[in-house]
């Protein structure tokens, strides 16, 4: 078990089981739900606020955890794991349920054997994501049931009563969770594993093949579950009102319960929402009816609020916007504590300080020294009549300063697909600028490889650079397909990333050691060169953090081992180091000097130095 | 009545081992304790944010609000300044007298700026630690974290904690001794 903390002291709280609480992240707490409920397969792809859930889960030996290509993949495993009779758990960030989305509408339809529950973790607030889509609407789109946990304790019960759920109304669940419910701490108390057999698996294709014959009965059938859902919500515990006698009352769902508990205190009613699709229509009425006040607290849309309008209680429903068209709560980011008592009693508890601003430098996140798409970005930055497409990793900090490189990214996959498209208007323009889409081994075995194929099917003749860091990086360190092992530690098949492209059509490939600029440069020089044909060029080092395989030790020698530093003698303070963007590089006293605890020697620097100033 | 502890500092800095064995402790101790941090990107480097929170009745909210921190504990100059907002009037601000620079000082753009301490003690009651060199003293600097988990423990009243089994428990044996060193030390500086 991976978070053994528990107490032998006596609990001041209640009379609960003191050995056995423990302190656990939202993620950490969704894993022991899982081992608790009795999962036997789960899967996912990383994705902050996400990621810890599988990597607690393959912790427990019960149960089998695994990464997936994709978030699709996953889901999709996840769901032939319960068809074949298995309890079945998939987990993802917000935008990992896009592309999951395909399997998640028709296992709606078709249900399964056993138990499938999926996790989504929402970013109010966009803290490391791309955007601030509201999955709940996925749960409305797919006619499926959803749960909102708001602490610890929730997670892991939450993930229980799913599976009860889907017994009892043979509905897959969907968990909304968010980045604060996914990575704070607080106590859980720890339950047993159910022993749950696998079910028998019986052919039945008029549920399983859903042809339109199939689909037309099991959609008249999801209506009928959805009614029977909707009176589940208006009993359920998990959807309970706390009346404290007050005119004034507050209905809230996740993180925001607990915001709401502590700038309103006792003085309010709650209806906290922890089943929030479909949801409780009549209790939401019963709650309202009395009171002349509503605030309904909740991250991203206004999901619960529309419902408040519908059945009638908009007259004294303060939400995100007032049906006069003004706003009120904002409709983006987190409804934190400061937030809603600003908007509320127009108060701020922060001090007016007499502070100098420019005492404050902005510390933004920064390639790492020895990262190895360091060489690249500092190489290809300074390409002339050039556009570069990126995508989603640590690699996306190419747009920073000092390489200025990056032009564009979307989703996974995208600078491969998109700068197809890109390449073809600019060819069509005529005059020579070139797309470089740069996409990291993870996000190519996510979803790159068909996005290559489109490169070459339809004749674009974008270059495609692959920075192949033999690990799952921006999310901390995940095992890919090209890692040379499993989540849970056993060692695979290495899938090559030269062979796939070559299998893919491509035939100029040049594999090149991003630490070495003029091999960049020549790749480059290459590729520009050839313009009536896709290429593409391969950088291959590992991750300066990452904790190095004997597989990378046999291929990588000398890896890490070595250190610059600064010949004083010989620097003259020219500053083209910095250029470099190396975090263990700075200038004291008109001399640069090389930080030798974070320096691992990739030599970026020594090559840029004109000088040899550099040993 | 809820206390509130903010802990800022720079990735690589040991302030989520910090903000772990404190929030252990304090759950050990029998309050209710919740705690929240924000980590994406595994990068080194970046600014990074614990919020604790504890009471002995219920806490809710994990997320410390601004101007309601009971003390700011700074693991490096500069993040103390831009935390500063968190910080309840009359509260303290622990900081180390240690600068990190960031990506525009690498790189040439601005310089390490000069007069934080004194920027602090305009707005806050302020301790200045020099924990990087008191660690240092003890044996490796990396116990920094440690000094500062002790000059929290003895300002926020939490010496009655059993803290030296929460550091046996949660760090390598080989760290146990010199982390329980620069505990005490930091507890001795803050008094």
């Amino acid at each position: 078990m991976a978070n053994n903390n528990s107490t032998e002291r006596n609990c001041n709280q209640c009379d609960c089981d003191v050995a056995n609480r423990v302190l656990m992240t939202g993620n950490e707490a969704v894993a022991r739900g899982v081992y608790e409920a009795g999962v036997h397969f789960a899967a996912a792809y990383p994705g902050t606020p996400s990621t810890e859930i599988m990597e607690n889960v393959a912790t427990y030996a019960d149960v089998h955890a695994q990464w997936s290509p994709n978030e699709k993949v996953a889901l999709e495993f996840a769901i032939g794991c319960a068809v074949a009779g298995a309890r079945a758990f998939a987990s993802m960030k917000h935008v990992g349920l896009n592309v999951a989305a395909d399997p998640l509408m028709t296992v709606s339809y078709s249900g399964a054997t056993a138990g499938l529950v999926v996790v989504t973790a929402d970013e109010p607030g966009m803290h490391s994501s791309q955007n601030e889509q509201d999955n709940r609407n996925y749960a409305r789109m797919a006619k499926i049931p959803m749960l909102e946990p708001s602490n610890s304790q929730e997670c892991k019960d939450y993930v229980k009563y799913a599976y009860e759920i889907f017994d009892q109304f043979g509905a897959p669940v969907l968990i909304r969770m968010t980045t604060r419910v996914c990575h704070s701490k607080s106590i859980v108390q720890l339950g047993t594993r159910e022993q749950v057999p696998l079910a028998t698996y019986v052919k039945n294709v008029q549920k399983f093949v859903t042809v339109p014959a199939n689909a037309r009965k099991l959609r008249v059938a999801l209506e009928d579950r959805m009614d029977a859902l909707k009176n589940y919500s208006n009993t359920t515990q998990l959807n309970r009102i706390e009346d404290n006698g007050a005119r004034v009352g507050v209905i809230a769902s996740g993180m925001c319960y607990n915001y709401a508990k502590e700038l309103f205190g006792d003085t309010v009613n709650y209806l906290k929402v922890g089943f929030s699709y479909p949801l409780p229509s009549k209790l939401i009425g019963q709650f309202c009816q009395y009171l002349d006040k509503v605030y309904v607290i909740e991250e991203n849309d206004e999901f619960i609020e529309e419902a408040v309008r519908v059945i009638g209680y908009s007259n004294v429903c303060y939400g995100k916007y007032q049906p006069s068209g003004e706003r009120y709560l904002p409709p983006y980011g987190e409804m934190t504590v400061d937030v809603l008592r600003k908007v509320i009693y127009n108060v701020q508890l922060a001090q007016d300080m007499d502070i100098d601003s420019s005492l404050i430098v902005a510390r933004p996140p920064t390639l790492c020294a020895g990262c190895p798409h360091r060489g690249f970005f500092y190489t290809v930055g300074k390409r002339p009549n050039t556009v570069i497409a990126g995508d989603i990793g640590c690699y996306t900090l190419g747009f920073t300063p000092p390489y200025n490189a990056t032009d564009f990214n979307n989703c996974m996959g995208a600078s491969v697909s998109a700068g197809a498209g890109m390449q073809q208007v600019f060819d069509k323009i005529g005059k020579g600028k070139r797309v470089v889409s740069v996409i990291g081994d993870s996000t190519f075995f996510h979803s790159g490889m068909t996005s290559l194929l489109e490169v070459v099917y339809n004749k674009s003749n974008n270059i495609v650079v692959i920075l192949d860091n033999r690990i799952t990086g921006m999310t901390g360190h995940q095992e890919n397909p090209g890692t040379g092992y499993t989540l849970q530690g056993q060692s695979t098949k290495i899938a090559d990333i030269e062979s796939i492209v070559r299998a893919l059509g491509v035939d100029n490939v040049r594999t090149v050691n991003p630490n070495d600029l003029a091999q960049v440069n020549n790749a480059l020089d290459w590729a520009y060169a050839i313009k009536d044909q896709p290429t593409v060029i391969i950088t291959k080092y590992p991750c300066a953090l990452k904790r190095l395989t004997q597989l990378d030790k046999n291929q990588f020698s000398g890896a890490f081992t070595t250190k610059c530093h600064v010949n004083t003698e010989k620097c003259v303070g020219c500053k083209l180091c910095l250029k470099s963007g190396c975090p263990a590089i700075s200038v004291v006293n008109k001399k640069a000097r090389i930080d030798a605890l974070s320096c691992v020697g990739c030599t970026v620097c020594k090559q840029i130095c004109r000088i040899d100033a550099i040993e | 009545m809820t206390k509130n502890i903010l802990l800022v500092g720079v990735g690589g800095q040991g302030t989520i081992l910090a903000s772990k064995l404190l929030t252990l402790g304090l759950m050990q101790s029998g309050v209710d304790v919740k705690m929240s941090e924000i980590h994406g990107m595994s990068q080194r480097g970046g600014s990074v944010v614990s919020h604790i929170r504890y009471s002995d009745d219920k806490v809710y909210s994990s997320v410390v609000e601004k101007g309601s921190a009971d003390i700011l504990v700074a693991f490096e100059k500069m993040e103390a300044l831009r935390y500063l907002d968190y910080l309840r009037k009359g509260a303290k601000v622990v900081v180390n007298d240690y600068e990190i620079p960031s990506m525009p000082i690498y790189s040439g753009l601005v310089e390490y700026p000069k007069g934080i301490i004194e920027c602090l003690q305009r707005n806050a009651d302020v301790v200045v630690i020099k924990a990087n060199d008191e660690a240092s003293t003890l044996g490796n600097a990396k116990a920094m974290n440690m000094v500062m988990l002790g000059t929290i423990i003895k300002l926020m009243n939490l010496e009655h904690i059993d803290w030296d089994s929460i550091i046996e428990q949660n760090v390598k044996p080989a760290y146990v001794q010199l982390n329980k060193q620069a505990l005490a030390r930091g507890m001795q500086l803050a008094e």
